[in-house]
């Protein structure tokens, strides 16, 4: 097919998408249609080394402008799309501007959930999704500044690692009863929390904020934070970091089916054949998983990519992948692989104490997923296995650092 | 700048211009290599810009992390000359430089 694909959305996915377009060697015309004014770039730095500095912000493109262009690969950005009329086949941007395609991929992407609380949007309130919005927050990260983190949650964990090694007096607010509870074994959050409380970083679990109250003179500073368990807290600045709003919006008026996410099949196609979507906002089938579901991570928005491209390429490849994520905070680095959900059992390998361990989930004796700190090879080796099924080796075995995870998963003889 | 070629699996070989200072996955990516993923974009999380070096150049490349090194253990089909390439930074020594992409990147 060589018509217009259109992309909505300018982030990860769709630059992967564009590219692996033209990888596939479809001709026709390319572009994407950004909101943001960005290339589109890397967003798992922003809240690691692009908020410590450490990366510029022209280190974060995924590819420079010289080539997209190279490619053919068109793109509007600072541009929003507003409405998609399906029965003309074309998008409307903002300024009224209609633009015709012929397949329409929505990478719309998602946006910071909001508080709902009093004092939600006031000055000195921040989230974190884009560069623009570090760009605002790193301007507030000064040394002896009292900064909350609401949600301890990976943005909210990691930016509390780079706030108190930039000298920020940091306070995280969770309302579960402990960190990174959606994801991650109980044992590792108790861990997690520990390296924080080690680091300064002062960690509340079942602690819900009821206002934020901006505050001209008085003692506790420009932000008074009331928490659930009746006491107050000063801050300079906060940061909400509770989670991800996928932008469905646009597909919803258009009347595609939505449910958590755009829905789409193991071919990235939603309800209409001549529209795909494509990374956090697409609720997908995932052959693997053997169920739908909505992932937010950058494998996800570049595989889903890739699946549909080959789909507008004409090529069956349903998206089938063993989700993994990453997480850096200070000399931790934490691989994950799987979903964990509905295990029944964890075994370590390695201490808690050593900073070096793996932790294998297991289900009916397989293991559906491993959180591995410190222990790229291990963590490589455990991925493959839960690609094979996770079965060949007991949980004994898993225990026994002895025991050759390599040999398990049949890279080397035993 | 230096020349950086890159064959994929199938046999397929890019030529391409790389410029001093990006690591070669960078190159590759910038250039629209396929067979290059670079998933985690350059944080050695992923492997997926593994690449087997031709020798000549290998043996000019400075030693691996140990982060790499764990990485590259884990990886598939890992050979003597594998590295991943979001650590290998382009010098002007690199001039012709060949790197091998793994069917597992296909």
């Amino acid at each position: 097919m060589s018509g217009a694909v259109v992309v909505v959305g300018g982030g990860h996915a769709a630059g992967e998408l564009a590219v692996s377009l033209r990888q596939e060697g479809y001709t026709g015309r390319i572009l994407i249609v950004g909101a943001e004014s960005h290339l589109p770039y890397q967003r798992p730095p922003l809240s690691k080394a692009f908020l410590s500095g450490k990366v510029a912000q022209e280190g974060l493109a995924i590819r420079p402008a010289v080539s997209y262009e190279k490619a053919a690969i068109d793109l509007s950005l600072s541009t929003k799309i507003v409405r998609i009329d399906r029965a003309g086949s074309f998008a409307v941007s903002a300024n009224g501007e209609e633009i015709p395609y012929d397949r329409l991929v929505l990478a719309t992407g998602g946006r910071a959930r909001q508080l709902t609380v009093p004092g939600w949007n006031g000055r000195g309130v921040f989230s974190l999704r884009t560069i623009d919005d570090v760009l605002r927050i790193r301007r507030e990260f000064k040394p002896g500044r009292r900064l909350v983190i609401i949600g301890a949650g990976y943005v909210g964990l990691e930016v509390a690692a780079v706030a108190i090694q930039c000298g920020l007096h940091v306070t995280v607010l969770e309302a579960a009863e402990r960190v990174l509870a959606r994801v991650v074994a109980p044992q590792l959050s108790a861990f997690y929390e520990q390296v924080h409380r080690r680091a300064g970083v002062e960690i509340r679990t079942g602690t819900e904020v009821v206002s934020i109250d901006a505050e001209t003179v008085g003692t506790l500073g420009l932000l008074n934070l009331r928490c659930s368990d009746g006491t107050a807290l000063g801050a300079d600045l906060v940061l909400v970091g509770i989670g991800l709003v996928p932008n469905t919006e646009l597909a919803e008026a258009a009347g595609l089916d939505v449910d958590n996410g755009i829905v789409v099949d193991e071919f990235a196609r939603s309800s209409d054949p001549k529209i795909l979507a494509i990374g956090d906002c697409a609720n997908h089938f995932n052959e693997f998983a053997g169920r739908r579901m909505r992932l937010e991570s950058v494998q996800n928005a570049i595989e889903l990519a890739r699946t549909a491209a080959a789909t507008l390429c004409g090529k069956v490849r349903p998206y089938r992948v063993i989700p993994w994520f990453w997480s850096d905070q200070y000399h931790l680095k934490l691989q994950m692989a799987g979903l964990s959900h509905g295990y029944q059992e964890m075994v370590l390998r390695g201490t808690f104490e050593s900073e070096s361990f793996i932790c294998f989930y297991l289900q009916g004796g397989r293991v559906i997923a491993a959180d591995a700190v410190n222990r790229p090879a291990d963590f490589m080796h455990t991925k493959r296995l839960i690609a094979e099924g996770g079965t060949s080796l007991s949980a004994h075995a898993l225990a026994d650092e002895s025991c050759s995870l390599k040999i398990a998963t049949g890279l080397l003889p035993a | 700048m230096p020349k950086i070629v890159f064959v994929e699996h199938n046999g397929s070989r890019h030529e391409v211009e790389a410029e001093v200072g990006l690591s070669i996955m960078q190159v590759a990516v910038n250039n629209l290599v396929p067979g290059v993923l670079a998933d985690c974009g350059g944080t050695c999380s992923c492997a997926t810009c593994h690449a087997y070096v031709d020798e000549v150049w290998f043996r000019r490349l400075p030693l691996p992390s140990e982060d790499e090194q764990m990485m590259l253990e884990g990886a598939l089909e890992q050979r003597s000359n594998s590295r991943l390439t979001c650590q290998v930074m382009t010098t002007g020594q690199l001039d012709g430089a060949v790197f091998h992409l793994p069917a597992s990147q296909c």
